[in-house]
């Protein structure tokens, strides 16, 4: 039996040496930090590395660290509410958005509208911030000259941090609404022409047309897609928050989250146990909302599912 | 009746979908406006659609003026270009050893790579393992090998290779190929479409990449393109954020001005601008597939 798994992997050791690459590639950069989690419960040092660093003592000191931080607390707070925000305005952004070059008759017109609503997909966060920067600028941004220039008081957005969810959404929206409408725009598109025949004939009109037909026709699509991104609501994104916010700590009341606060723990403030502790939980949940999530999206469509 | 409402809806959606197209558009054109005015312009009238009076000094700056600029952008070049085809090499190879039927193990290692998909580290050991354990700290190589193999990619390539009949393997071993010459004389060519769209997916990542540089690359001279671009906007936003505007005013002559950070924007999107046709196809086309099953 073992002789058998010997002779098999000598065999095909040319294919083995073919996966080497990018077994090693993973193992460095996602098995290693795996096992590295461990260093939430460690007192790190540096010079000893994550596993050679003693163990804290009382264990879980680090966490009791973190869960005395409001901070930390406002950052888990922040991660949820925004991330919910997101998800669900970007579910209506985009299901609508398919709907309305759904009915769009001319082809072209289609075509070109398309092609500029993806564009902003391909450009990073970081661009997109000198975008914001221009519009939202106290003295040279556009949105402040046109409330000047129709006598309202400008606004110092980088210091009202009540506004920032809205501003994050609208760039959010701006940005993915393009890409996020492919999919629900594929699958309309597939649905049999026959339907909306039959239901005109019937005397339905548009409208009911989209509220009977389109929408049921979208509803798995829109599940599972809502499902997988449920599943990664404990995961900020890192490059938006950092490059829209920045070091603007006027607006970490609404806008810091917990990738942007381990960050900052990590590179600004140094405080590893701190930021370890933030990272193993957040880990820990992303992993039971991935399988909960990709288990749920599984029973609705298996295909639908990552595994 | 029926004829008319329906051209009012009509109207009302395309003007619906107009607006918002042009509002994608729009800040591309304010950037380039940007870079094309005057510093006084900007000042006085702030970001336009159109240049009040024209000018190239801010491109001429960047091209003449600042080496720090000319080496982000080789910087940026070399690791998009080493990358995408590391990348595009190191996964496919994989991805053709997890695609063999004859291969008994194939499964295992398909797990292997999930595994990867879903469970996460996180920031801090996948930190202090690259800066402690891999000596990654300001080199190169921070760039570039962290994202090298990508499990999403895999999969894609593998789904694609997977319909590539096996008798194919099997003839060309029977002229005596062995598995990398099988891999790379014929599973490769004939792969070419999904590859093609895999390479832009990790071109365009790393071209847009600036979170490897932020954590790993102190040394300005390895800074690539975007991270001088965050670089550029913070210094202005730290000192518009500082209470002396005083001293402001006297360093703002030697910070680089707000054109210049336009005319950075403009030239660190040009190419993907200027790719934008090829992109949008191979990505909707990728997107279907990964749609399909990851």
């Amino acid at each position: 039996m073992k002789n058998g798994v010997i002779r098999e992997l000598f065999k095909n050791r040319t294919l083995l040496l073919m996966f080497l690459p990018v077994a090693v590639l993973l193992f460095l950069f996602n098995y290693l930090p795996l096992a590295g989690l461990v260093i939430a419960f460690k007192d790190f040092d540096f010079t000893k590395g994550i596993f050679g660093s003693d163990w804290m003592d009382p264990l879980f000191d680090n966490f009791d660290y973190l869960f005395s931080s409001d901070t930390a607390f406002r950052a888990v707070r922040n991660t949820i509410l925004l991330n919910a925000l997101f998800i669900t305005v970007g579910l209506i952004f985009e299901v609508g958005f398919a709907l309305l070059l759904n009915e769009v008759r001319n082809k072209y017109f289609k075509r070109v509208s398309q092609s500029l609503t993806f564009l902003p997909f391909f450009i990073s966060w970081i661009v997109v911030g000198v975008f914001a920067y221009n519009l939202l600028d106290f003295e040279s941004g556009a949105v402040n000259h046109f409330l000047t220039t129709i006598g309202l008081k400008p606004i110092d957005f980088y210091s009202e941090a009540g506004l920032w969810p809205i501003i994050l959404t609208i760039a959010i929206r701006w940005k993915a609404t393009g890409y996020g409408t492919i999919i629900y725009l594929a699958a309309l598109t597939s649905v049999d022409n026959s339907y909306y025949e039959a239901a005109s004939i019937d005397g339905a009109t548009r409208w009911q047309q989209i509220r009977y037909i389109s929408l049921p026709m979208l509803r798995p699509t829109i599940i599972i897609l809502t499902l997988l991104a449920v599943g990664r609501i404990m995961n900020a994104d890192f490059g938006m928050f950092y490059a829209m916010v920045g070091d603007a700590s006027l607006l970490f009341p609404t806008t810091d989250v917990i990738d942007t606060f381990v960050y900052r723990s990590l590179r600004k403030s140094g405080d590893i146990g701190m930021a370890s502790a933030a990272g193993f939980l957040q880990s820990m949940i992303a992993f039971v909302l991935v399988i909960a999530s990709n288990y749920a999206a599984r029973k609705i469509d298996k295909d639908s599912a990552i595994f | 009746m029926p004829a008319k409402r329906f051209s009012i809806s009509q109207s009302i959606i395309v003007l619906v979908i107009s607006l918002f197209s042009l509002s994608c558009l729009f800040p591309f054109i304010m950037v380039i406006s940007g870079s094309l005015s005057t510093e006084n312009d900007i000042i006085n009238y702030g970001y336009t659609i159109w240049p009040k009076h024209v000018t190239f000094d801010s491109y001429r700056i960047l091209l003449l003026g600042s080496n720090r600029i000319i080496d982000a952008y080789g910087i940026s070049i070399l690791v998009t270009v080493a990358g995408t085809i590391l990348s595009v090499f190191v996964t496919s190879m994989g991805a053709y050893v997890m695609a063999r039927r004859s291969f008994k193990y194939r499964n295992i290692l398909s797990v292997y790579v999930i595994i990867t998909m879903l469970f996460n580290g996180g920031l801090v050991p996948w930190y202090i393992i690259c800066v402690h354990y891999l000596n990654l700290k300001d080199s190169l190589w921070a760039l570039i090998l962290p994202m090298l193999a990508n499990a999403f990619n895999m999969f894609l390539i593998r789904n694609f290779m997977n319909s590539i009949p096996e008798e194919i393997n099997e003839s060309a071993k029977m002229d005596g190929a062995g598995e990398f010459k099988i891999f790379y004389r014929l599973i490769m060519p004939l792969s070419l479409p999904v590859l093609a769209t895999v390479g832009l997916f990790v071109a365009l990542s790393y071209w847009n990449d600036w979170f490897l540089g932020l954590m790993f690359v102190d040394k300005q001279e390895l800074q690539p393109l975007q991270l001088l671009l965050r670089t550029l906007v913070s210094n202005v936003e730290f000192l518009k954020s500082s209470s002396n505007a005083s001293a402001m005013q006297r360093i703002s002559a030697q910070i680089p001005s707000e054109s210049i950070k336009m005319a950075l924007t403009v030239v660190t999107i040009g190419p993907i601008v200027f790719l934008y046709p090829f992109l949008q196809r191979y990505f909707v086309k990728g997107l279907m597939v990964g749609a399909v099953k990851g």
